[in-house]
């Protein structure tokens, strides 16, 4: 069985900016992944992410957002392929060559994994492993070992040169992720895809790393794709949100207006299952049901089994992605009716 | 009641289902004092009342977990113990009745599951160790009720847990602990690692439970927001000791120790500031 066809492919959705304006630092249009042949993980996403912004990639898990950053690295696991459109500073990425998106990896677009410890090479040591794109480029031991100090030091790594001579397996949690960060930096990327980066953390070394990205991403007019399931995290992190369902994207628009008035159910339903921390007894409501799986997508609006709203047409037709307030775009066939209650 | 700092404990303990007194915990070290050891627990006391649900707070490393692992008779404390309706709670495994009494729930719904059981072996196996809990009737209908309270359909009865999701692999682990009609349930980070909406759905079915199943709760987690919803009164640990005790809205509206205030400054709210800093 291949996936739905209907709002595969065009590449269109969210191309149609306002002519002549600025082609942003990444442009993701109709971007698919899937096996050749087989369902659509991720289907049909668009979305834009401009210079020194933070965008935020929501959603529950299976949606497909490790694989939407992944495709845009160019890190797909095997036998699954991406399709669509990814624009880097207007080049074409998905028609450039492996050597092309092995230089764009880690110099231009980083990423930092949502497990550190899978990520980083536990048989050599943290110093090493940040430097490692240094010496490819060459500069002398001194240089190298002066800045893996300076980026660990960034990062909020306490005693960086007694650290860099550590293992992975010795550092904590929090620690490691720091490393990552360091690592993520060393390139001097000018977007940094961060997945799930606190989700392993408490709250207090949550907070404190959240607090780093923030900072260097403002200090370096770095961009970055928050990809998270916490809208806590994202709320206090992201000028601008993504929504995914199901591999698809359910809603986009700036941070604190769609966290605030949704406009689509999904969105809505999502913001109403976060437990308030400083509101008294505002009772959580569950989202009924579980995650659809992009593989067993459900015809028509994919979220239809789960949505208070669905109607027939829900059931049949893949809802458009559809602008309806300016940089606020909803596949939902009522988004109007939602965005206007 | 009132918010009470740490440093006397309000009345007695007239009617709690479980007291936690004195309790102190040191790993390695040597010899019966354990010197040179690390202590994780030190001087914890906690009560839980019957059908009241205790949350259990701090940042990682507090010694929330050893305190749990205390209360199911995991670890042996160096000192102080831990009663249950009045009677000392031993070691996991002789606890006579008390040991289908309390009940836990873990963090991680996929490492406490053996993997190729079916869920339907997974509860038998709980009503095998313990018959005094198993159904009198009919066995598929007392799994399929249990099924139905946790949420599950009668078809995930035949299925492997390596062939459930997250959410429902942690529904099937209190499944378990329920199956067995306990009276406290031990919740050790039981929501954390879910996605919003499964953990709201899991949150909801225990608070349902509680009330059905007249159930108490001790409910450790980090995260506050969940504590607001789920716990009557909640205690605050840092470094091995609890810093702070109270009612819930009481302790999170008016924190009176600085590290419940600092754990609250640190815990994101949907509504708090956003990326351009401040001006929420
Ligand atoms: N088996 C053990 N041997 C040695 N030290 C231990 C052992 N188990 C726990 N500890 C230490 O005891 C302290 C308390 O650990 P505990 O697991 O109770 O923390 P916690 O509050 O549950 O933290 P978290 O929020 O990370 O789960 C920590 O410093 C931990 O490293
Ligand atoms: N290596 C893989 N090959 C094929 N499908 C995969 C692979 N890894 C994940 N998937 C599937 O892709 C979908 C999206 O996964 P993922 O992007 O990891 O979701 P999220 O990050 O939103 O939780 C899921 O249905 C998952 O089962
Ligand atoms: S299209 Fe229909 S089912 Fe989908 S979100 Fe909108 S109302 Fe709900
Ligand atoms: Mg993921
Ligand atoms: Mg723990």
């Amino acid at each position: 069985m291949s996936g739905p066809t209907t709002a595969g492919g065009t590449g269109r959705a969210g191309a149609a900016g306002p002519g002549g304006r600025a082609e942003p630092l990444l442009r993701v249009a109709g971007l698919s992944v899937g096996a050749p042949g087989g369902p659509r993980i991720v289907d049909g996403v668009s979305f834009e992410v401009p210079e020194a912004t933070t965008v935020g990639l929501i959603g529950e898990s299976g949606s497909g957002k490790t694989m939407t950053a992944r495709a845009i690295i160019g890190l797909l696991p095997g036998g699954v392929e991406a399709g669509g459109t990814l624009r880097w500073r207007g080049e074409d990425l998905l028609g450039a060559g492996p050597g092309r998106r092995r230089a764009v990896r880690g110099r231009e677009i980083a990423m930092i994994f949502q497990d550190p410890l899978a990520a980083l090479n536990p048989t050599q040591r943290i110093g090493r492993q940040v430097g490692e794109i240094l010496r490819r480029d060459g500069l002398p031991r001194r240089e190298v070992r002066r800045r893996v100090v300076e980026l660990l030091g960034l990062a909020g790594v306490p005693e960086p040169e007694e650290r860099m001579r550590r293992y992975p397996h010795e550092f904590s949690g929090g620690l490691r992720q720091r490393a990552m960060i360091a690592l993520a930096l060393a390139g001097s990327p000018a977007l940094l895809l961060a997945d799930e980066p606190t989700t392993a953390l408490d709250v207090t070394v949550q907070a404190r790393i959240l607090r780093l990205l923030r900072s260097v991403q403002r200090e370096r007019g770095l961009a970055m794709l928050l990809v998270s399931h916490d809208l806590r995290v994202v709320a206090h992190t992201a000028h601008q949100v993504v929504v995914m369902y199901a591999g698809r994207v359910a809603e986009r628009g700036a941070a604190r207006q769609l966290l605030a008035r949704p406009a689509h159910p999904y969105t809505a339903a999502l913001v109403r299952s976060v437990p308030a921390v400083r509101t008294r007894s505002a009772l959580a409501t569950p989202l009924p049901g579980s995650p659809a799986n992009p593989a067993e997508r459900p015809a028509g609006c994919a979220f239809h089994p789960r949505c208070p709203l669905a109607r027939e047409r829900c059931r049949t037709r893949v809802p458009e992605v559809r602008e309806v307030a300016p940089g606020r775009f909803s596949a939902c066939h009522f988004a109007a009716e939602v965005f206007g209650s | 009641m009132t918010t009470a700092v740490r440093e006397e404990r309000p009345g007695g303990t007239g009617g709690a289902l479980l007291d936690v007194r004195g309790l102190r915990v040191t790993f390695g070290g040597r010899g019966r004092r354990r010197r040179g050891g690390f202590v994780a627990v030190d001087g914890v006391d906690l009560t839980v009342g019957p059908e009241e649900t205790l949350g259990l707070v701090g940042e990682s490393g507090s010694g929330k977990t050893t305190v749990a692992r205390c209360v199911a008779g995991l670890i042996r404390p160096d000192a102080g113990g831990v009663h249950f309706e009045g009677r000392p709670l031993g070691p996991a495994g002789r606890r006579g009745a008390a040991q289908r009494a309390v009940q836990m729930v873990f963090q991680d719904p996929r490492s406490s599951l053996n993997p190729r059981l079916t869920v339907a072996s997974v509860i038998g196996e709980a009503w095998r160790t313990h018959p005094a809990a198993a159904p009198e009737g009919d066995r598929e209908v007392a799994l399929r009720g249990l099924l139905a309270d946790v949420g599950l359909g009668p078809e995930v009865a035949d299925r492997r847990a390596a062939e459930l999701s997250g959410g429902q692999c942690q529904r099937v682990s209190i499944a378990r602990a329920l199956a067995v009609r306990p009276r406290l349930l031990v919740c050790d980070e039981a929501v954390s690692a879910l996605d919003v909406s499964v953990q709201a759905q899991i949150l909801g079915l225990l608070a349902g439970l509680r009330r059905s199943h007249r159930l108490a709760m001790l409910f450790i987690t980090h995260d506050l927001g969940v504590v607001r919803q789920i716990a009557d009164r909640v205690a605050v640990m840092r470094r091995g000791a609890v810093v702070e005790e109270g009612p819930t809205d009481e302790v999170l509206d008016a924190p009176r120790h600085e590290y419940t205030r600092a754990l609250l400054d640190a815990a994101l709210d949907l509504n708090g500031p956003g990326p351009e800093g401040e001006a929420a």
